[in-house]
């Protein structure tokens, strides 16, 4: 086999993993958006502040260092403790419950009923909140994430595959961290599906994506659900910026991945889990492809765009997406 | 007791179709005129023309633009700086290429440049509705701002890829470039903007602004009693590109001087003239105003606050910039949805009663 046709087989396996990645970010969207049809732009801050707050309890970070260090003229910066990963991981998933909570009672409580777009507005508005607040708290410097996750290139995958092409080909390279990550993904989905189709509050969360006013009148309590799907995009959000954050560090350009799934969103509708991960796979597929056949073509760097129109020619035969809810509208 | 119409008879079909029909809206609107144009030209330096007014009166045309597409049509777009961008370009295109005719006849030109490529990108919406076309907007956000990274035709093959405005006269006095000043930048945008403002006003009063609320409210019903949606929606979309490219192009030509089309055009850039339309109030054109008022001076507010006042380091106060302005946000949504325009249709009808309470 030629060494071109080989190194079109690896950029769609990277492109199937990195389409992996990108539907861990969709997944937290596409909860929120069912169970409570508010569309949570902050989705990706909120997985920039949940790898911040874990590297943040793992080293022992004094939050609002910088501020108290302002006003009191103190130099602290360190408790001096390290703490190991997987209680780090559990006290921040208590950080992003609280915060579900805290969200749910000061923000939508009060929305109940607006338009889709002020919820729109209002999730934006949180994003930028929650971006200067994880400064405040943890500071705006580049961190590292280390949880021990294997990271560089697969040198058995590498070994492998490396006789298929000619003397010249050096085997695939696939990066350790994507493939854990697939795994991480894979159950995830897995468990997420279990909760929402085996277990009593999984139900209800389905019965509140359905229709609110059914759901409460057999007797479910909308705020509990709220607060529970919120927790839920909180723990996808915490596990997408480990992942993301793993691979390249802890910044504020994490936020911007929540950019990155929109195309995914788009291509799957909003309201379908599966539709994330096709999506996600069909977007990382695409990008990947289009950048290695055309883009040195065009001069490159295409990655930028081509997922939103990829995933807007589909939108112009599918309007509501490959999965989702067909749109019906009445007059 | 002053602010109604009773007692007051028009006389004839012009008085009675103008746009403030009650004279002290109409005596308020001349005292801004007046006070804008023969007032501040005088007594403005340079320190609140770039820090304050110009953007002020920049990002009003473009939130005037927005405001057409998300507030008086419905259809929410998040390509408002790549069409700003294409204002720009084209103005530096026609600006470099024409170099003797006037750069107001640039600026409206580049608008209408601007119209054609947002009708283009708003035929999507005839398929494509809601948040699905916010998302679909996002594709010619990121196509544009590559397309005039990586073509170096735009840049007129510029080594460093930025544009910058060359030295132009409006009746001899510099306007663009490094010998303008503050009363020139300022006097230029309040131009365009009161030409924008009326023309906004006057199209969102007659049919076209009917048919747009029409779409708005409800796209089926309205092409069942005889809106063309196709035309609808794309007029939508290149009258209010239209005015989101004049505003590029002023922004880059009178504002800036000089243009990274990726940093000052990107997306931050599309969210903060959709949140100038979303405060400031969707469907008012005085909303457009009051939005971009608030949304320029706020960054300012606090930035003299924390530096100036507090003593505090740079990046901490940008911090809490983000913070205050996220929670500005979240409050006014949260306390006045439809925005500032309805705070002031509100103590409008409050002055009606006056001095009684109800």
């Amino acid at each position: 086999m030629s060494a071109d046709f080989l190194y079109g087989i690896e950029v769609v396996l990277n492109g199937l993993m990195a389409g992996v990645m990108y539907a861990l970010v969709a997944l937290g969207f596409v909860l929120i958006f069912k169970a409570s049809g508010i569309f949570n732009f902050a989705q990706g801050v909120m997985a920039l502040f949940a790898a911040l707050t874990l590297v943040g309890i793992m080293e022992g970070q004094v939050p609002f260092s910088h501020l108290i260090n302002e006003i009191f003229g103190t130099e602290i910066h360190h408790f001096g403790w390290h703490v190991p990963a997987l209680l780090a991981i559990s006290l921040t998933l208590l950080v992003m419950v609280a915060f579900a909570w805290a969200v749910q009672r000061f923000l939508f409580k009060h929305l109940v009923g607006q338009e889709p777009i002020i919820l729109f507005m209002a999730t934006i508005g949180l994003a930028y909140f929650l971006e200067g607040f994880g400064d405040l708290m943890w500071g705006s410097n580049i961190k590292t994430l280390n949880l021990g996750l294997p990271q560089g290139g697969s040198r058995v995958i590498e070994d492998m595959t490396a006789k298929l092409g000619g003397d010249d080909f050096y085997g695939f390279f696939i990066d350790k961290l994507d493939m854990v990550a697939t795994l991480v993904a894979i159950v995830l989905v897995l468990s997420l599906i279990c909760f929402s189709q085996y277990t009593k509050q999984g139900r209800a969360m389905r019965a509140v994506a359905d229709d609110h006013q059914a759901a409460l009148s057999v007797g479910i309590s909308l705020n509990f659900i709220w607060i529970l799907v919120w927790s839920l995009a909180g723990l996808v959000a915490l596990v997408a910026g480990v992942m993301w954050g793993a691979k390249s560090g802890v910044q504020f350009s994490l936020s911007l991945i929540a950019l990155k799934a929109l195309p995914v969103l788009m291509l799957g509708g909003f309201t379908s889990i599966p539709g994330a991960i096709v999506g996600g796979l069909i977007i990382g597929v695409g990008e990947k492809l289009f950048e290695y056949t055309i883009g040195p073509m065009v001069g490159g760097a295409t990655e930028n765009w081509f997922a939103y129109v990829l995933a807007l020619m589909f939108l112009v035969f599918r309007p509501q997406g490959l999965f989702g809810e067909k749109i019906i509208e009445r007059v | 007791m002053f602010y109604r119409e009773a007692g007051d008879f028009k006389t004839s079909y012009d008085a009675d179709s103008q746009t403030f029909p009650i004279a002290f809206d109409r005596y308020r609107y001349w005292v801004v005129l007046a006070v804008a144009f023969l007032v501040i030209p005088f007594v403005i330096n340079d320190y609140w023309a770039n820090a304050l007014l110009v953007p002020f009166l920049i990002y009003a045309i473009a939130a005037i633009g927005l405001n057409i597409l998300t507030g008086y049509c419905g259809q929410v777009s998040l390509g408002t700086g790549a069409f700003m961008a294409v204002g720009a370009y084209a103005c530096y295109k026609l600006m470099t290429a024409f170099p003797d005719i006037s750069i107001l006849i640039h600026i409206i030109l580049a608008g209408g440049i601007t119209a054609l490529v947002g009708a283009a990108f708003g035929l999507p919406s005839l398929r494509i509705k809601g948040f699905y076309l916010a998302v679909a907007t996002l594709a010619a956000q990121f196509f544009l701002v590559w397309l005039f990274n990586k073509v170096p035709w735009f840049y007129n093959n510029s080594a460093s890829g930025q544009i910058s405005a060359p030295e132009r006269f409006v009746f001899g006095i510099p306007v663009t470039g490094p010998n303008t000043e503050a009363w020139a930048m300022y006097l230029i945008c309040l131009v365009f903007v009161t030409g924008s403002a009326i023309i906004a006003r006057n199209m969102t009063r007659g049919s076209m602004g009917r048919k747009w609320m029409a779409i708005r409210d409800m796209d089926i019903a309205a092409e069942i009693i005889g809106v063309n949606p196709l035309r609808a929606k794309l007029s939508a979309f290149a009258v209010s590109s239209f005015f989101i490219g004049i505003s590029g192009a002023l922004f880059f030509a009178v504002y800036l001087g000089a243009v990274e089309v990726g940093e000052v055009f990107g997306i931050n850039k599309s969210f903060l003239v959709l949140f100038m339309v979303i405060i400031g109030g969707l469907g008012s054109i005085f909303g457009a105003f009051a939005g971009a008022a608030f949304l320029v001076c706020l960054p300012v507010v606090l930035k003299l606050i924390g530096v100036d006042l507090l003593g505090w380091p740079p990046d901490l106060v940008a911090h809490f910039q983000l913070v205050i302005i996220g929670l500005m946000i979240m409050f006014f949504l949260i306390k006045e949805p439809h925005g500032l325009a309805q705070l002031w249709r509100v103590a409008k009808e409050k002055l009606r009663l006056w001095p009684f309470p109800y």
